[in-house]
């Protein structure tokens, strides 16, 4: 059915942006805060 | 004598905290939810038939990016227009405008997706599409200025004026349909008679989307902004030590104290 497929990938395209970017921003901030002592980030 | 210890321990290594692990873990559960009500409860269209699934992710999509961009727009007028101007605003607008971006991009490929169903084609230059790809473009425009050299007030204090102008844009977008009548069609919920032509179980998965989008929005937003402050705080700590280094090159370098002769007696050669 060529409906599912474009209906299917139009939720793969979502949530699949949208975990890439998570993992982008997770990683560039565990590599900024790596280098910091604690009492200069705000949120700890 | 007891020996002191001089090791600090890290405990902060991420940009997480208790709370926005509460909050992903909610959200996670809003995904799942929203795949089930959008994938299998909730009933065909009965124009559009099964490509109506497809609407709650555009939709929700959509609306969180209007909401990226007002929320980069109102944080931009808060550091020009108070007397802080903390940087901590310039940093919620960049963070924003970046997921905004995400979910604009998000738009436009699903709906072309939705256009191909219902249209026959992925792309037409109609006034909504050409509206919303203007949009886009304008704000990877305001990515690239956040990325032009200077200092950090300078970085904010031109991207804050750009947003305050590219958010005037959203008005033309959410209007264009009843500005120029097109192929897109009329707003769906938001109508101005309040009349909401939807059935109650595709209304209650359209509102479930807009809820998990939001709850998603909100946990990048924290995520992005912690990482652009410790990052701008990493460039402040590298500006100091680039300005001790060059203090201590404009130091005039003092003569080399001879060092004392020692007659080399014996070499030891390692066996």
């Amino acid at each position: 059915m060529e409906d599912a497929g474009f209906i299917v990938s139009s939720y793969v395209v979502t949530f699949g942006g949208v975990v890439l970017y998570a993992w982008y921003v997770l990683r560039r901030g565990k590599k900024a805060t790596d280098h910091l002592p604690d009492d200069s980030k705000p949120w700890v | 004598m007891a020996e002191t210890s001089t090791v600090r321990t890290v405990t902060g290594r991420t940009t997480s905290t208790p709370h926005t692990r509460v909050l992903g873990l909610v959200t996670l559960v809003g995904v799942a939810w929203l795949v089930l009500f959008g994938l299998v409860l909730s009933p065909a269209d009965q124009n559009q038939g099964e490509s109506v699934r497809i609407l709650y992710l555009h939709a929700p999509a959509a609306w969180l990016a209007y909401l990226a961009f007002v929320v980069t727009a109102a944080a931009s007028a808060l550091f020009l227009f108070t007397k802080r101007h903390s940087l901590g605003w310039d940093r919620l607008a960049g963070a924003s405008a970046e997921i905004g971006v995400l979910f604009m991009a998000i738009t436009l490929v699903v709906g072309m997706l939705w256009g191909r169903l219902t249209w026959g084609v992925f792309w037409r230059w109609d006034a909504r599409l050409t509206t919303t790809a203007f949009l886009f473009v304008t704000y990877i425009g305001y990515l690239a200025v956040r990325r032009l050299g200077g200092t950090a007030e300078q970085r904010a204090q031109r991207s804050a004026v750009l947003a305050l102008l590219a958010v005037l844009e959203i008005p033309l977008v959410h209007f264009s349909v009843k500005l120029w009548r097109g192929l897109h069609q009329d707003a769906t919920v938001l109508r101005p008679n309040g009349d909401v032509k939807l059935d109650n179980l595709m209304l209650f998965t359209l509102l479930s989307g807009i809820v998990t989008f939001t709850l998603m929005y909100v946990w990048l937003v924290i995520h992005r902004q912690r990482t652009l402050t410790a990052e701008d705080l990493l460039d402040d700590v590298g500006l100091e030590l680039a300005l001790a280094e060059r203090r201590r090159e404009s130091i005039p370098s003092r003569p080399p104290v001879p060092q004392a002769e020692v007659p080399i007696t014996e070499v030891k050669v390692p066996s």
